[in-house]
């Protein structure tokens, strides 16, 4: 008889990294799909590239550096679903295949591959695009809804204007990337993301509770405050951007400090900034931060308690 | 009644009920096999020394080890019969250790035995030396000498006792069926150490997946002095000792120090039912119930001899359903693997789980994704994904900063792991080094000062 031997535990929980960035793209198909409902065929395009670019680069890079190949873990497919959705859907394709690379090879594999990059990859290569092709980046269009006759227009971000209605930045109708356009989409993937308990509620709740506050203490007004959290990106954002697992904070009050601070950042960006551009670089730079709060903001151990309770 | 718990936790095998289905309903049956073989070695501290040789007629009860000092204890004959042999054999983790092995005669005459009588009546300063004589360890799986537990000296004061009902292990239900079926013993064990340590608050804690048992243990409590039930919130490691005192008293135990630093003692079940045999009837530990189920056509419940062989067991279970690929004794969160199935059991032994091939393949680890799951669910509140990082390297210093000592080795972090990283094995490698280090650093000084 030849028996196994191993420590302790012998059963694991069925949910696997697999299986987690598996629940990431099943929470982010509602915003897929209303982006492409709302952009046509182009938003399926540039989302369609970005994921097989991403996966790609995810293969060369473990090929050629001889790593085991790592594909199947869904992470890079998760990546590059999310920076098509953080494109806008007149993106050309060659930017789209150069942010996939930029994410996948330079801010995940030079760090050392899922779980030791300190930037959120899809974020980074936006941040990247943006910098360096800022006209393409902001070329936003109005959504057309597959309506005849009505032809694509080319618009600023509502945050340029300020003229849309609350309810139409809620229901999508307004110019915007392919992933942001529907808040009632994301709220929708928001709640997936719950209830497979894939992310807890602490970052995109208080983060975009933070943005709300601060942007009613700074302007005084609610409605601007109520603008502010439905419009460009803090949504999308706070639910599959600030929670990415590794470059997020893991203790329960590091995640409220992370994320209130990010909220403050972005409102700070998007008030006193010279462009209105404060989600991403509001959570990139809480990003780097993420560490140091898990280590300044551990959790209490047990045994260290000060007084004995009297019985 | 409100129920109690710890912060954090898990939940294993959640959907398949604990693994505990095939066997909860069924009732204690007793299984007393042809051949024992009783290893000295069954209790933290230092092995009995075997008092019988080959050829020896023992009876049952008959002390063929004898306690090696106070952090031990004795040996006694678990059937009646011909000592066939007094030789090594593996222990699980240690090295091979001494054990005695007896041809049963299946006659069952006993040693003559000296009952102290009834728990209430009895002189509390008998109680302790009675637990000793009768070579009892910690059933639930620890295996520490209960006298040991049971005497504290230099000012330390209990207050409370704490029996644990919780069996949060997976696969286990050993302990349900003892607190169905023989109620009434483990109250009389626990007000035995009441008196013994003259203390009036006496608290029996059960998970709610258990709410038979706790109905039977209210039963049995009823017009027994300064003792209650309590409804513990199903959650592993809820019997975890520094998890229950914590949600019974509210205290924690100090790190690096003992329950009785915070007036607190964890006795066991099965312990407080054979303390009471000890007491009542004089009886040594000879038997324990065991879960057997898995693999096996027929899982049991059994009342085993110590020292019978697992393969005998497993036989009278049936035998395999398919072919094994891996045994352990225990739950599955902290069970310890058998090498075959020629070992036998010990006090500790409250079950025998068997995988089929299947459920014993082992997954490569994959990378840290930084998930925070092992944190959420660490029951002691460590940070295991960096500890892991730290004994990988072997940098035991930064795992010591990193609090690895406290780790109570649950196995909770690994079981929701899901990069399936070898997180407690890790913890448990750092444990036994630093331990290990610091036992040559005193031997060392010990040394110096001698000189």
């Amino acid at each position: 008889m030849s028996l196994r031997i191993s420590t302790a535990p012998h059963v694991h929980s069925p949910v696997t990294t697999q299986r987690l960035m598996l629940y990431v793209l099943i929470a982010l198909l509602p915003a897929a799909a209303m982006g492409v409902y709302a952009f046509g065929f182009s938003a399926l395009l540039v989302l369609g590239l970005a994921c097989v670019s991403c996966v790609c680069a995810e293969f060369l890079w473990q090929k050629i550096a001889r790593q085991p190949v790592r594909v199947g873990d869904l992470s890079a497919l998760v990546t590059g679903l999310i920076l098509g959705l953080n494109l806008p859907p007149t993106a050309p394709w060659w930017m789209v295949v150069i942010g996939s690379f930029f994410a996948i090879m330079i801010v995940k594999q030079l760090f050392g591959g899922l779980g030791d990059n300190f930037l959120n990859p899809a974020l980074a290569a936006r941040a990247v695009l943006l910098a360096s092709w800022p006209v393409h980046m902001t070329h936003y269009v109005t959504p057309t809804f597959f309506k005849a006759g009505v032809d694509a227009v080319a618009t600023a971000t509502p945050l340029a204007t300020k003229g849309a209605s609350l309810m139409e930045l809620f229901l999508g109708q307004i110019p915007g990337t392919i992933g942001e356009v529907s808040k009632a989409a994301i709220l929708a993937g928001l709640l997936i993301l719950l209830v497979t308990g894939t992310v807890r509620w602490r970052i995109p709740v208080i983060l975009v509770a933070s943005v709300f506050c601060w942007t009613w203490v700074l302007t005084g007004s609610p409605d601007a405050a109520l603008m502010a959290i439905l419009s460009g990106g803090v949504l999308f954002g706070a639910v599959f951007m600030a929670t990415d697992y590794v470059t997020s904070p893991i203790t329960n009050f590091a995640q409220i400090v992370y994320a209130f601070l990010a909220g403050l950042i972005i409102v700070l960006i998007r008030q006193y900034g010279s462009y209105p551009e404060g989600v991403t670089y509001g959570i990139l730079l809480m990003n780097i931060a993420s560490p140091l709060l898990d280590r300044f903001l551990p959790q209490r151990i047990y045994g260290y308690q000060k007084e004995v309770k009297k019985a | 009644m409100q129920k109690k718990t710890f912060r954090r936790g898990i939940h294993p095998l959640h959907s398949a009920h604990e693994g505990k289905t095939s066997t909860r309903n069924l009732e204690i049956r007793d299984y007393v096999s042809d051949t024992v073989i009783i290893s000295m070695a069954m209790n933290i501290g230092a092995p009995a020394k075997p008092v019988v040789k080959k050829g020896d007629q023992v009876l049952v009860g008959q002390v063929i080890g004898e306690a090696q000092g106070f952090m031990s204890v004795p040996v006694h004959a678990s059937v009646s019969g011909e000592v066939l042999a007094v030789e090594q054999i593996p222990s699980l983790g240690a090295g091979p250790q001494m054990a005695v092995t007896i041809k049963n005669d299946f006659a069952d005459n006993w040693v003559e035995l000296h009952p102290l009588g009834s728990v209430e009546h009895v002189d509390p300063a008998k109680v302790i030396p009675a637990i000793q004589a009768a070579g009892i360890t910690g059933m639930g799986g620890a295996s520490f000498p209960t006298h040991v537990k049971l005497t504290f000296g230099n000012g330390k004061t209990c207050d409370t006792i704490i029996v644990n009902g919780a069996e949060c292990e997976t696969h286990l239900t050993a302990d349900y069926r003892l607190m169905l079926e023989n109620s009434t013993r483990i109250v009389d064990g626990l007000r035995a150490v009441m008196r013994a340590l003259n203390v009036n608050n006496g608290v029996i804690a059960i998970e709610d997946n258990k709410m038979e048992a706790v109905a039977a243990m209210q039963k049995a409590v009823q017009g027994r002095e300064g003792v209650r039930v309590q409804v513990m919130r199903t959650k592993y490691p809820q019997g975890g000792e520094k998890q229950l005192i914590e949600a019974i008293t509210g205290r924690q135990v100090p790190s690096g120090g003992l329950p009785i630093d915070v007036h607190a003692v964890v006795l066991n079940v099965g312990t407080c039912a054979a303390i009471a045999d000890a007491v009542i009837d004089g009886k040594p530990l000879i038997s324990r119930i065991t879960t057997v189920t898995g693999a096996v056509r027929k899982p049991a419940n059994l009342r085993l001899r110590i020292g019978t062989i697992t393969e005998d067991i497993i036989g009278e279970c049936g035998g395999y359903a398919e072919t094994p690929g891996k045994i352990f004794f225990g739950g599955a969160m902290t069970g310890m693997c058998l090498p075959n199935d020629q070992m036998p059991i010990f006090k500790s032994t409250n079950g025998i789980v068997v995988f089929n091939e299947k459920e014993s393949k082992s997954k490569d680890e994959s990378p840290c994704i930084h998930c925070g799951r092992c944190v959420a669910a660490c029951p002691i509140g460590l940070n295991p994904y960096q500890i892991k990082v730290a004994a990988d390297k072997s940098d035991f210093e930064a795992a010591k900063k990193l609090h690895v000592m406290d780790c109570i080795l649950c196995g909770s972090c690994a079981y929701m792991c899901p990069s399936r990283r070898w997180l407690t094995p890790s913890f448990k490698f750092a444990k036994d080094h630093i331990a290990a280090e610091a036992k040559a650093k005193q031997a060392a000084a010990k040394g110096g000062e001698q000189k």
